[in-house]
């Protein structure tokens, strides 16, 4: 009956036939490591995003004079509400962080390389969704964090030759940031920047699984069709979409191999999470600010205007920038290199670990520069603290420039044919 | 690369000046399980703070269930305009004019306890005004500078004055000791504390049974993973 009604779909639908594509005969490397968990993360969270943020919706008031008290009626009045806000508003801080910790994963193993160029570009495009995402969520609680804090960065476009002004007020939609900018900041961030966000992961994971996925040591575990002897080839049955085409070696079925290890890793994700959201929900005051407990007051400026945390590194690179319209593109241009990045490097070899010396040395000056950037940015801004932002900077830009060069010509170690690990 | 380093470690301690900021707070002491102390702030809130800083986002029956009040009680002892159990805890001030009164309006205090730094603030802020006659009220308060508000615990708590260290001290007695004193300051905290998250308690004892679960999760899913796995190795 059921096998019937299975056949039946099957016909008209191929459902199983994609869910054996894409999962339990998907061929992934075996040797993945803990870097390697961040993707699974990032779905789990984005789950998490979608789920509350539609039962938020369903009591947040988007209007100038109703948004922040709808927000404490969520906190009091709803069952729950507090249990969703907080999970939104920690989820939040915690898409940042493995987002970050995925970018940097494909940075180490030269995941962005060839053939995964444009699945790198489709990740880059969630970041930048993402950004946008945060950005306009984080100004619906109408706090005065939240109101200032939109205020600095709109006001970034002001910059801009000859269309600034008026390009700042078409964003806003006034000529302050009013309840007009705050229901247009809604409509994007609950309907359209989530669509949009949903629509490139899917074609992320569908370049995912066209290219293949990398791993820790960037060999390829598609060999040319009957280069492989069949006793080497992986004992496990793969989609005839891969079998057909490759000799398959050193992988496993993504399901259930790598969904019961992730699984391990998404409920460990999870106890940490949960720390958070039930035990510091503010995250110290950087995943809920401080100021953001007073409505938004265009009269009463916070003592120190920073952006949440997560804007940080991209920042203080604005903020050390003297001149704001140079600012403003040295900004966007941080994240620009990154987009390029599979073309600024030039090598062959993916893997840091059988790269240069000098890559090493060029990808930790990156991290650290990164992080330095990422400090800086939650912090008022100093002689001092400019100064060493723009040591960073240089740093942060420098490793594009110099991976272009040194990995033209660069000395690396003979990468195995095989997965040793 | 020397100098660079240095440079790193010299900022760790701008951080932590960036964080403290502001004169040290004494510590409150509050406990937010503590129901009695909870009740005291809520009648000395009603009391004394009401009539200019409302509660707009707190409802009286709710305080009442989450502080073990009884509506009747409630109702004669702690809501003394005609309101509905149901309502918000509102005044009746007019902003506008108020703002004109004080330089600018009473705010709100429902959230002062996560707008400011915690109980210990009020705690400290409340027992820190002095005699200043520079000032439109007469008084002024250490860790708010130039405040707008009147001393209007004064009657409990007698005038203090600074001398030119910066200490305090007590010129003219109050009604109450400075222990009692002290105790009144530290239940009012304790009710701020509560209003500013009245799930709290509610919260961390979901946390524990949330993060228990997960943690038997966790055994269970890596037992699993590693039945699996002996297919791979």
């Amino acid at each position: 009956m059921l096998a019937n009604f299975m056949a039946w779909i099957e016909q008209r639908l191929p459902l199983m036939d994609a869910m054996n594509k894409h999962a339990a005969q998907y061929p992934a490397p075996k040797n993945f490591n803990f870097w390697y968990v961040f993707g699974i993360l990032a779905s789990v969270v984005l789950v998490n995003q979608i789920v509350t943020g539609i039962w938020l919706t369903m009591s947040y008031e988007p209007s100038g004079e109703g948004a922040f008290a709808s927000v404490e009626y969520i906190m009091r009045d709803v069952d729950y509400g507090w249990l969703l806000r907080y999970m939104h508003s920690t989820g939040a801080s915690a898409f940042f962080i493995v987002v970050y910790m995925h970018m940097f994963r494909g940075m180490m193993y030269g995941s962005y390389q060839k053939p995964r160029e444009l699945l790198w570009i489709f990740g880059m495009f969630i970041f930048l969704v993402l950004m946008a995402e945060a950005f306009m969520g984080y100004l619906l609680p109408w706090g005065n964090m939240s109101y200032w804090g939109a205020q600095v960065i709109i006001s970034l476009f002001g910059a801009i030759p000859v269309i600034g002004e008026d390009l700042t007020i078409w964003i806003k939609g006034d000529y302050v940031i009013s309840g007009a900018t705050l229901n247009r900041f809604f409509a994007l961030h609950v309907i359209a920047l989530p669509l949009v966000l949903v629509i490139l992961v899917f074609l992320h994971i569908l370049a995912l699984h066209e290219v293949g996925s990398n791993n820790p040591e960037g060999t390829d575990i598609k060999k040319k069709k009957g280069s492989v002897k069949p006793e080497e080839l992986s004992k496990f049955t793969f989609h005839k979409q891969y079998s057909e085409k490759y000799d398959i070696v050193d992988a496993i079925p993504f399901h259930p191999y790598y969904t019961v290890k992730d699984l391990v890793a998404v409920v460990l994700f999870l106890i940490v999470f949960c720390w958070v959201l039930f035990f510091a929900p503010e995250g110290g005051g950087y995943f809920i600010e401080a100021p953001n407990f007073e409505p938004a007051n265009n009269l009463k400026t916070p003592e120190h205007i920073v952006p949440v945390w997560y804007f940080g590194p991209f920042f203080t690179i604005l903020r050390v920038i003297p001149d704001k319209l140079l600012g403003m593109i040295t900004m966007f241009a941080a994240i620009g290199v990154l987009f390029a990045l599979p073309w600024f490097d030039r090598g062959i070899v993916k893997s840091l670990r059988f790269r240069s010396k000098a890559h090493f040395i060029n990808l930790t000056q990156f991290a650290i520069c990164f992080i330095i950037l990422g400090v800086l940015g939650t912090m008022p801004g100093t002689e001092l603290t400019n100064f060493i932002g723009r040591v960073a900077t240089l740093g942060y830009f420098g490793f594009f420039v110099a991976i272009w060069f040194y990995s033209k010509n660069e000395k690396t170690k003979p990468v195995p044919e095989r997965v040793s690990g | 690369m020397k100098k660079f380093i240095l440079a790193i470690f010299a900022f760790v301690p701008m951080l932590a000046i960036a964080a403290s900021g502001g004169a040290a707070l004494d510590k409150a002491g509050n406990d937010l399980t503590d129901k009695e102390s909870l009740q005291r702030g809520f009648k000395s809130y009603v009391n004394y703070c009401l009539g200019c800083h409302q509660l707009q986002y707190q409802r009286y029956n709710r305080t009442f269930a989450d502080l073990g009040i009884s509506e009747e009680d409630g109702k004669a002892n702690y809501m003394f305009t005609g309101e509905k159990v149901g309502d918000h805890i509102t005044n009746t001030m007019p902003a506008k004019e108020a703002a004109k009164w004080f330089g600018s309006a009473p705010p709100d205090l429902t959230l002062i306890a996560r707008l400011k730094p915690g109980p210990d603030y009020i705690y400290t802020y409340l027992r820190s005004f002095y005699v200043d006659e520079n000032r439109p009220f007469g008084v002024n308060n250490t860790v708010f500078k130039d405040v707008g508000m009147p001393h209007v615990l004064q009657n409990l708590q007698g005038v203090r004055t600074m001398d030119e260290h910066g200490n305090l001290s007590e010129a003219t007695g109050g009604s109450m000791s400075a222990e009692e004193y002290d105790t009144f300051s530290r239940d009012l905290a304790n009710f701020l504390e509560y209003t500013g998250e009245p799930n709290k308690l509610e919260r961390e004892a979901m946390g524990y049974k949330v993060i228990g679960f997960l943690i038997i999760f966790f055994i269970i899913s890596y037992f699993l993973k590693k039945e699996y796995w002996r297919d791979v190795h």
